[in-house]
């Protein structure tokens, strides 16, 4: 099987579970109010690791390049309050024009 | 339900838009059509799944894209506890019910609050699931007739939408503080640890929720 169907299998049936836990297993009983607070804080952590990763990183170094003006132009449409696509959109042309002009 | 269309109506465009977004980045990043469009109609959660085609597309290998895709959901775990008491029923009927519980539909319906309605929930999850499978249909058309010209930018295409998803969680000082220490254990492994690990190093940053507030 080749890795992008495993990935969206595993990932797949991964989020059923994921979203089963209250409504199927936990029903009325308690959960620690510390643990919820750990999992809801997963995905600003994560995400945040995404941009990083996605905008600096080349290889095991990090750089400046093409990717910077996405980014800036991507942020400057989320302040904006733009729609997603075109944050999508600024950030890669943006990264494409500079890549062209450079 | 017919309430929980109405109210997601406005949301609507952007769920087809992030579907599409995803077909479209998922095609560059040369995945099948069908892929793009399973992976949204089961998964059904956009951050899991970008983060699936990039790290995959980093070369992190399978491992670690699943791993910090589910680690990404992670938070349907509490979200859905808060409206657990409503589901009643058999096993499968609650099972299919819990896959419409998304950020939106949550959010939409009052979730974890007095106020929390159940039809909402239901009938906004019902109608994004559409608009995201659909969108996503229509992306990854429209990403296989574009073809390769869309992946000369696509790196920070994706950079752009992990920042806009990372923009709509940040809803509350603690949110804050596991982005920044996420963000900072990111960049101070990426030079010294493999792929993909960074992303899943960055998790220990949700500790940030550790405290009560």
């Amino acid at each position: 099987m080749s890795a992008m169907w495993a990935s969206v299998l595993v990932v797949g049936a991964g989020t059923v579970a994921l979203k089963a836990v209250g409504p199927v297993a936990v029903g009325g009983r308690r959960v620690p109010q510390r643990l919820l607070g750990v999992l809801a804080m997963l995905a600003p952590a994560l995400l945040a690791a995404l941009v990083v990763v996605e905008g600096f990183a080349a290889g095991r170094s990090l750089v400046l390049d093409a990717r910077l003006a996405g980014l800036a132009a991507g942020g400057l449409a989320v302040v904006g309050r733009a729609p997603i696509w075109a944050v999508v959109l600024a950030g890669g042309v943006a990264t494409a024009l500079v890549r062209l002009l450079t | 339900m017919r309430r929980g269309f109405q109210v997601a109506a406005p949301l609507l465009p952007a769920a087809v838009a992030l579907g599409v977004s995803f077909g479209v980045l998922a095609r560059a990043a040369h995945w099948s059509a069908a892929a793009a469009v399973v992976m949204s109609a089961t998964t059904f959660a956009g951050s899991a799944q970008v983060a699936t085609v990039s790290v995959l597309g980093a070369g992190g290998g399978v491992a670690a894209a699943v791993v910090a895709a589910l680690l990404l959901n992670a938070r349907y775990a509490p979200i859905g506890i808060t409206v657990a008491e409503s589901f009643r029923g058999r096993f499968l009927r609650r099972l299919a019910e819990a896959q419409l519980v998304i950020d939106e539909s949550w959010a939409l319906s009052g979730g974890g609050t007095p106020g929390f309605d159940r039809g909402v929930l239901l009938g906004a999850g019902v109608a994004l699931w559409i608009g995201w499978t659909g969108g996503t249909a229509v992306g990854a058309l429209l990403g296989g007739v574009i073809g390769n010209p869309s992946s000369f930018g696509l790196d920070g295409a994706f950079a752009a939408l992990f920042l806009a998803l990372l923009a709509s969680q940040l809803r509350s000082r603690r949110a804050v503080a596991a982005a920044t220490g996420g963000a900072l254990i990111a960049a101070l492994l990426t030079p010294v640890a493999p792929p993909g690990v960074p992303i899943l190093a960055a998790s220990l940053a949700a500790l940030a929720g550790w405290s009560r507030s």
